[in-house]
């Protein structure tokens, strides 16, 4: 169960600039671990986000094991209109997280 | 002359070892105070803080029906931020029926069993942390309470923990958090050493955890053997601990470096 929180403006004036911000919980192990019996951990990670506006894309970002657990995504894009910001998180083992904040711009 | 000499140097050697012992009620203060500004606002803001992705599980715990009572949190203490405002802030807290002290975790614990016929959750579980982290976020901002009479043993016991030395170190909590607080540790400021924010997303760790961990950090430091998950030694020291940070605000989920 994926828990996400995110911080976006509810409403925003037209061509202003917003910040969203994003907080997932997600183990990000590295690959690089060794439990007690000295196994391997194998690799579970988000490799990529990304961030749409009514179906364009503004915002993508690629993701590496030496990003901490429970990433934190924060970025800018300008309010040009209402509509659906969709967030997608997916990675390793075919993890795959969205969520959708709506946004009016006036 | 120079035999007065060599005594008062001794003297003032021996008072400075001895250090300067518990901080004065209005000298304390969080470890929050010693943290970066980028770090205060990712424990100030609730979208920013990883420890509410805790309490957005401890909300899904806490309704949902367990053991074979089948019977949710809710079921008797309905919404957590209604029944269990100010419910951290006094634990760990005396049980009349065990005659012991209880923390928060033994809590839920006793509650699962006892109520909901359910088997305990792990110490350091992350349902148990969530549902800890769940409760203390009811707190927040609240004073810490430590004035039930029947604790004192327990805050006796905790007090000689802390002041005890200890591991292959031969430190004492209170060499650090007592006398030397403010100072630097290798690069890290001693904190006083209070319990304002458990369970707490330590960025260290990259997780969230409970005080008893942190302790085993410390002691793992000082090359002592930690005491278990809610041992007595545990309780007691937390019961002091939260005895000698009464009054402060309660800052949970907090984060940490």
């Amino acid at each position: 169960m994926a828990r996400v929180l995110i911080n976006a403006p509810a409403k925003a004036r037209r061509g202003s600039v917003i910040e969203i911000k994003t907080l997932i919980s997600h183990v990000m192990e590295t690959g690089f671990r060794v439990t007690n019996m000295g196994q391997s951990v194998a690799r579970d990670i988000i490799t990529v986000f990304t961030a749409t506006y009514n179906g364009e894309e503004i915002f993508r970002a690629q993701l590496f094991p030496a990003i901490a657990a429970n990433p934190f995504i924060t970025f800018h894009t300008v309010a040009t209109e209402s509509g659906v910001i969709e967030l997608k998180w997916t990675g390793d083992n075919g993890y795959s997280a969205t969520e959708q904040v709506r946004i009016t711009v006036e | 002359m120079l035999r007065l000499a060599a005594l008062t140097a001794a003297a003032f050697v021996a008072a400075a070892l001895a250090g300067s012992g518990e901080i004065p009620l209005s000298e304390r203060r969080s470890s929050y105070a010693h943290m970066s500004p980028e770090t205060k606002a990712m424990q100030d803001g609730d979208t920013d803080n990883p420890g509410m992705l805790w309490v957005l599980d401890g909300e899904v715990l806490w309704r949902a029906k367990a053991g074979k009572a089948a019977v949710a949190c809710a079921g008797c203490h309905s919404d957590a931020d209604k029944g269990m405002k100010g419910v951290a802030a006094r634990y760990p807290a005396y049980d009349p029926k065990r005659r012991t002290a209880v923390d928060l975790a033994g809590r839920i614990n006793i509650c699962r069993v006892e109520r909901q016929q359910a088997p305990e959750l792990a110490r350091e579980s992350k349902e148990l942390l969530a549902l800890a982290t769940l409760i203390a976020r009811q707190s927040r901002g609240l004073p810490i309470k430590s004035d039930d009479e029947r604790l004192k043993p327990f805050i006796d016991a905790g007090r000689t923990i802390f002041n005890g030395r200890q591991g292959q170190l031969d430190l004492a909590c209170a060499q650090c958090h007592d006398d030397n607080w403010g100072q630097k540790l290798a690069g890290i400021t001693l904190p006083q050493g209070h319990p304002t924010g458990y369970p707490l997303y330590r960025l260290e760790w990259q997780t969230l955890g409970s005080l008893q961990r942190r302790l085993r950090n410390c002691m793992i430091g000082m090359r002592a053997e930690p005491h278990a998950y809610g041992s007595p030694e545990f309780i007691a020291l937390e019961t002091f601990l939260m005895w000698r940070a009464r009054g402060m605000a309660m800052e949970s989920p907090a984060v940490r470096p």
